[in-house]
């Protein structure tokens, strides 16, 4: 089996991407203000999300110039997703930006194309309306339904629907304003879910059915592939702070970090945490390529790797920090929480691994 | 210099010498004289001062004119750690009498590092290497050494100067392995066979001007060996479900009735990080292209004898009852090989061989020190014997 030389290194452009989104995130999106997401004040989102899809209008990433768009590709979405991920921004870019986009670049109808439009330019926002651990379609039949566990929904105008139809499944544009978006108690308040009660047949078709069932797919897996670079960006924080702390906190006299069971600890976190950017990067890069077998064989890789790999940075991060780990005041917690969700979302590990298995033969 | 022009130069000489009337030895030593050995290498010894990226096509032009090779496997050691640390750290002369029976194959090379004493502590060792006039007396025991009773000479630390902290007093020689001081002793193994030797060194004398280096220089020259011993280990370029996994996966494949759920999920897991550590060696070597080489290969080389010792683990239980059979070659009859080959033995032996995958070549736990201390910048392990004569330390 052959697979094609990836650039798997930030480019010029790529690190450009990077160094403003990350200072962008140093200035406005503070640890300290993240967490009150937890004690129920949600006002950095809609701020936040302002300056990345309308200031820094990154929103248009992935959608072609000639519906408004950057045309840029999975690549500089991945790097806008480590980016995203080191800081634990709580904004639907993954959700709007990635899943609906993707779903809607498969075939959009003309309301289809005036969405992305919208999309493109910042003013309107939109998510799939599926439960987020889904891997594929689950069609509604059009009477009021309840969608559970729906990421994305509470920050989105609109709400991509999936409809069954005697000829297929087509995706329906439903306003927010007429389905009810009950929000939830969730795991990780950064990425706050919601239960959505809806009537699909109030909303206007974006996808056809000839190109429905094609587009919820490929925007599930483009979920599950950009999201591992998030989790890279989980992991490399929950690394590098963990790396710092132990380098100044003292006990017994000594330099903790000096003591050969954590530095070995480290040691492995770090290969573990290095192999995952690769594997992220692989993803990211093969989807940007367009063969559609081996974009799929790379991001069962990269969801199956990252999506442990996150949990156990942020595990390691909790632990080695000691008391402080387990505070509410330290960070730390928003990161494990963050990298859980992200375990179950868009697919468990295990289950990439066995689609991972039908497509080389094991 | 481009590939079409290399590939010109290669099929002049070709021209100048047909592979069907050139007797085997004269090709090489030509092919060698001509630069088209090791092209990376300055002109002179062997090369043209090219890109190393052009070697694979080169080798590939002269395999395919069916062209006689120098037999790289039967001489890894010389190739890969004796050549490149001659080059970096020998004289005009002693590049001129070493480098080209070394390439040819005239002249098989091996490691006299490692000591029952000095394992991990490589810089403890104690074989003592004493003046007398222009010659070097050498004393002492060496380990670990593969190929020794195939080889003609050896890469050896000694320690020159007892008086000076342990990395202070070691001279880089080379030795000849044909010495009547020097007595090599089969090592045999877990696999039941003797791939290493133990060698005794008594009164083994080594010309002045077969020292590598300066007197006490011994400790870089050597790392400079060690570095190139890691890459060759983790840093190899690889398809995708290459190496030991494709022969695991083989394996899976072959055995259709042991399958079950939890094998599948573990094998599918190796998969995943064997695919994982192939495109981390290719980011690794993206780097390296670019110019950023640093302390990263030690943790190429933990991943691959980790996943290597897991898959042939696995391997044995995906086979069934076959697993439990040792039937290759002789079994567990005591031989002396070559080298090594893990693809072209049975199941048993890739196990118990990989084993070694965590120990040789810089133990798995050394080199999370290494990763830790120099790529994280966690503070080093304390060193009690570091500014200690290497006389007054405890042993």
């Amino acid at each position: 089996m052959s697979a094609p030389e990836v650039e798997l290194l930030d480019n010029e452009l790529d690190a450009d991407l990077r160094a403003t989104v990350r200072s962008f995130l140093a200035e406005r999106c503070d640890p300290a203000e993240v967490v009150k997401a937890y004690d129920g004040d949600s006002s950095l989102t809609p701020v936040l999300w302002k300056g990345i899809a309308g200031e820094l209008g990154l929103a248009g990433l992935l959608i072609p110039e000639s519906y408004g768009g950057a045309g840029a590709t999975a690549r500089e979405a991945a790097v806008v997703l480590e980016e995203l991920g080191r800081s634990v921004a709580p904004v639907p870019f993954l959700t709007s930006a990635v899943v609906a986009t993707s779903v809607l670049l498969t075939g959009p109808t003309e309301a289809g194309a005036d969405l992305l439009a919208g999309l493109a330019s910042g003013e309107r926002t939109a998510a799939l309306v599926v439960p987020l651990p889904a891997t594929t379609a689950q069609p509604l039949a059009p009477v009021e339904t309840e969608i559970r566990s729906v990421a994305g929904a509470l920050e989105a105008d609109t709400l991509l629907v999936p409809v069954a139809t005697p000829d297929g499944l087509e995706v329906r544009a439903v306003p927010a304003d007429q389905a009810t978006v009950a929000p939830v108690s969730s795991l990780d308040m950064t990425r706050r879910l919601a239960d959505v009660t809806l009537d699909p047949s109030a909303g206007e078709v974006v996808v056809a059915a000839e190109h429905g069932a094609d587009g919820v797919r490929s925007g599930l897996l483009a979920g599950a592939a950009l999201m591992a670079s998030e989790q890279v960006g989980v992991a490399q924080w929950c690394l590098t702070t963990t790396v710092d702390y132990l380098k100044v906190r003292r006990q017994f006299g000594r330099i903790v970090g000096g003591y050969q069971a954590l530095k070995h600890r480290l040691a492995d976190l770090y290969t573990s945490v290095e192999g995952a950017g690769a594997a992220a990067r692989h993803a990211a890069g093969a989807l940007a390529l367009g063969d559609a077998e081996e974009a799929e064989i790379a991001t069962h890789v990269a969801a199956a790797y990252c999506g442990d790999l996150a949990v156990t940075a942020a595990e390691e991060a909790v632990q080695l920090h000691g008391g402080i780990g387990m505070t509410w005041e330290h960070p730390a917690h928003l990161y494990l929480k963050r990298a859980k969700a992200d375990q179950i979302a868009y697919g468990l590990p295990g289950l990439h691994r066995d689609r991972l298995g039908s497509l080389v033969d094991i | 210099m481009t590939p079409e022009e290399i590939r010109g130069r290669v099929e002049e000489f070709l021209a100048e010498h047909p592979v069907a009337t050139t007797e085997p030895s004269a090709f090489l030593h030509a092919r060698y004289r001509a630069g088209l050995a090791w092209v990376a290498f300055p002109e002179g010894e062997g090369g043209l001062g090219v890109s190393r990226a052009l070697q694979p096509l080169v080798n590939d032009l002269f395999e395919a004119a069916g062209a006689p090779d120098n037999n790289p496997r039967r001489n890894g050691i010389g190739l890969g750690m004796a050549a490149p640390t001659i080059l970096a750290y020998g004289t005009p002369e002693q590049k001129a009498r070493f480098l080209e029976p070394l390439w040819c194959g005239d002249e098989i090379w091996c490691q006299l590092f490692s000591e029952p004493g000095a394992g991990s502590d490589l810089a403890g060792l104690a074989t003592r290497a004493v003046l007398d006039g222009d010659e070097w007396v050498v004393n002492g025991q060496k380990v670990w050494t593969s190929g020794a009773h195939n080889a003609d000479f050896a890469i050896l630390v000694a320690r020159t100067d007892p008086d000076v902290p342990k990395h202070r007093g070691l001279t880089y020689f080379l030795c000849d392995m044909h010495d009547p001081g020097v007595e090599v002793r089969p090592l045999r193994q877990i696999t039941g066979e003797a791939e290493f030797n133990e060698v005794f060194l008594t009164d083994v004398r080594i010309p002045d001007a077969h020292r590598l280096g300066a007197v006490g220089q011994g400790w870089e020259v050597a790392n400079a060996t060690l570095n190139n011993e890691r890459v060759a280990i983790g840093g190899a370029a690889m398809p995708r479900e290459g190496g030991m996994l494709g022969v695991v996966a083989e394996s899976w494949r072959e055995h259709p009735d042991n399958h079950t759920p939890e094998l599948r999920d573990r094998l599918l897991r190796l998969w995943v990080e064997s695919e994982v550590a192939r495109l981390t060696g290719a980011r690794l070597r993206q780097k390296l292209a670019v110019g950023q080489p640093g302390p990263e290969g030690s943790a190429m080389k933990l991943t691959f004898a980790k996943i290597n010792q897991q898959l042939t683990g696995l391997d044995l239980e995906l086979r069934g009852e076959e697993g439990l059979r040792y039937e290759d070659g002789e079994g567990w009859t005591m031989v002396r090989p070559e080298h090594v080959d893990f693809a072209g033995r049975d199941a048993v032996y890739r196990y118990l061989r990989a084993k070694g995958n965590s120990i040789e070549g810089g133990t798995s736990e050394i080199l999370r020190n290494i990763v830790a201390e120099r790529v994280l910048g966690l503070p080093g392990e304390h060193r009690v014997d570091k500014d200690v004569a290497w006389k007054e330390i405890p042993r």
